[in-house]
Order: structure tokens, then sequence, then C-alpha cells
């Protein structure tokens, strides 16, 4: 099974990032783009799993390491 | 009194700390490779600065799973001492053992300067030698130095005296300046700008010396904490 995890900052914390990026497209002719936020897609490639037991190990690796919850929000999507 | 200094794959301030207080002060002090793991003869542990893992993912996210990191957080979950200076002050809040975040710096770039910073509280082990409001001139050199935490957070470092140093000129973005903080309990301390870097003249500046000093005073019994 194939996980894909996407790790986003919180609206919270400022992306400078982001911003930069945002000035750029700007720049090179989109002004439409009113903000940019940049994340992180993380793939996983899992062996045999249910995916009831997928979705409880993926949260946890999400929780413990792949994300850190404290500036961090995440999300994930399993896909066959 | 015993020092470790924890080395992960990518320390790279092991060497300066090490130096620092075994030739500055003549402290009795280790390297300690990360997959040791009984730690429990030291009574000062050390997470020195650097690259811990490449910095991949987050920066000190992958250090605090290290064997060794399990008798560190027992270590500090006993009240003795532990002090994590610019990657260790990342791999401590990664550990959830400090409060807050540290992210890219506000301008995005690497910063290698030496800073003034504030010393906010001196009643504490790390900061017992220095006066309260005294300017420090210590250097930074980091890309993720800028402290993050929610506004609760904040409150809270700030009324129970959490937070020991501000930068007087904020290089990185970091939330009330700040530069460096403790746990509640107060034996657990992270900061930004690194001591170790300037604590003799030959280095430029021996500014750093007061908050090795502050430490070892501590250990030694001359100063308690009220």
């Amino acid at each position: 099974m194939k996980v894909k995890v996407y790790v986003t900052l919180k609206k919270s914390i400022a992306d400078p990032q982001g911003t930069a990026i945002q000035g750029a497209l700007k720049k090179i002719g989109y002004p439409i783009v009113e903000e940019v936020r940049i994340g992180k897609l993380i793939e996983l490639q899992l062996g045999e799993i249910s995916v009831e037991s997928a979705q409880q190990q993926v949260k946890e690796m999400c929780e413990k390491l792949l994300a850190n919850t404290v500036i961090e929000d995440y999300s994930f999507e399993l896909i066959d | 009194m015993k020092f470790a200094i924890i080395v992960f794959p990518g320390s790279n301030c092991d060497v300066d700390f090490y130096h620092a207080f075994k030739d500055g002060f003549g402290v009795d002090i280790e390297y300690v490779w990360h997959d040791t793991e009984n730690i429990d003869e030291f009574d000062c542990i050390i997470l020195p600065g650097g690259f811990s893992y490449g910095d991949y993912l987050r920066c000190g996210a992958v250090a605090g799973f290290s064997k060794v990191m399990e008798a560190v957080r027992h270590h500090a979950e006993k009240g003795k001492l532990l002090v994590g200076v610019c990657n260790g002050f990342q791999i401590l809040t990664e550990m959830r053992l400090l409060p807050g975040a540290l992210v890219r710096n506000q301008n995005l770039k690497f910063i290698c300067n030496t800073v003034g910073i504030k010393v906010e509280n001196n009643q504490t082990p790390f900061t017992n030698k220095c006066e309260k409001g005294q300017i420090l001139n210590i250097p930074i050199a980091h890309g993720e130095g800028n402290y993050v935490a929610d506004a609760e957070t904040l409150k809270k470092l700030k009324e129970k005296g959490q937070i020991l140093f501000t930068y007087s000129d904020n290089p990185n973005g970091s939330l009330l300046n700040i530069a460096g903080v403790c746990n509640e309990q107060g034996n657990v301390m992270g900061m930004m700008p690194h001591p170790e870097r300037a604590y003799e003249s030959i280095l430029g500046n021996e500014d750093g010396r007061l908050i090795l000093q502050s430490i070892i005073a501590f250990l030694q019994g001359g100063w308690k904490n009220e």
C-alpha cells in the first residue's frame, strides 16, 4: 500500500518561504496568487497491511516523527 | 562533578564544548556516543550544536530517537542538569523537554554573527553568575533559530521566569526575542547562541564563561535554587 503524507505549517506559524515564492509568482505575472504556503509531501510504501491498521500506524508515525505538532498539521491518504 | 557531551552523527560543536570545560575550567568531561545506554554517572549532559542526522526532516527530529536519548530523558526527569545549545536546543524542543519549536529564520538566511543577549533571569543553574539585565555578546550560527510557541505557552514562560535570554536586536524573528529558555522545573535549558565559542579572549570574546561558570557553580553547591 502506498501512503501520501502531507505536512504543512500551522496557520499561526509564519511561512517566510511561502511569502518569498508568492512575491516571485507576482513578479513573473501571477498577481492573482494571494498566499503561498509551502509544506512537505512524504511518500511511504507499506507492506501487506489492512486499511484500518495502516490508518492507525501512519497516524502514529505522524504524531511521533513525521510532523512536529507544535508547529505543523498533517494529513494523509492511502492509495492502493 | 561529571559532564557528558552527547555526540551524534553530524554534531560539530562537541569538541568546542569539551575544550571549554576541560581546558578552560579543568572539569571532568567525556564524549558519549549516541548509542550509549547508561549515563547514570553524569551530573550534567550537554547536547552540542551541529547538524545531527543531517537535519533531515526537521532539525533535531531524528536525534531525539537515538538510543541514548531515553536515558537523557530519564536524567532530566530526575531533575539533573541538561543543556542544549543550537542543534541541542532544537533536539530538546523536538523531544518536548522544552516548550515551543525552532523554525526557519525570518529572513531565510543562515546567520553567523556575534549578537547581544540579555539575561532575563539570573536565578537559575545556568545564569547565576550573570547579572539580571546584563548583556552578553555570544556568537550565533543557525538557519533555524526562530523561536515560536503559542500565546498561552509564551505567557506561561514569561510568568514562570523560564525565558533566560532575549536578543537585544532580534536576528531571526524569534517571538518575544527569545534566545534561550528553561523548563518549568529549571533543570533543562536550551539556547541558540554558543557560549562555548566565547569562553576565552583568544576566541574574540569571553562572555560565554559566565554561563559555563554558572553551571559549574551550581554543581559545586555554590548556588542554590531559591
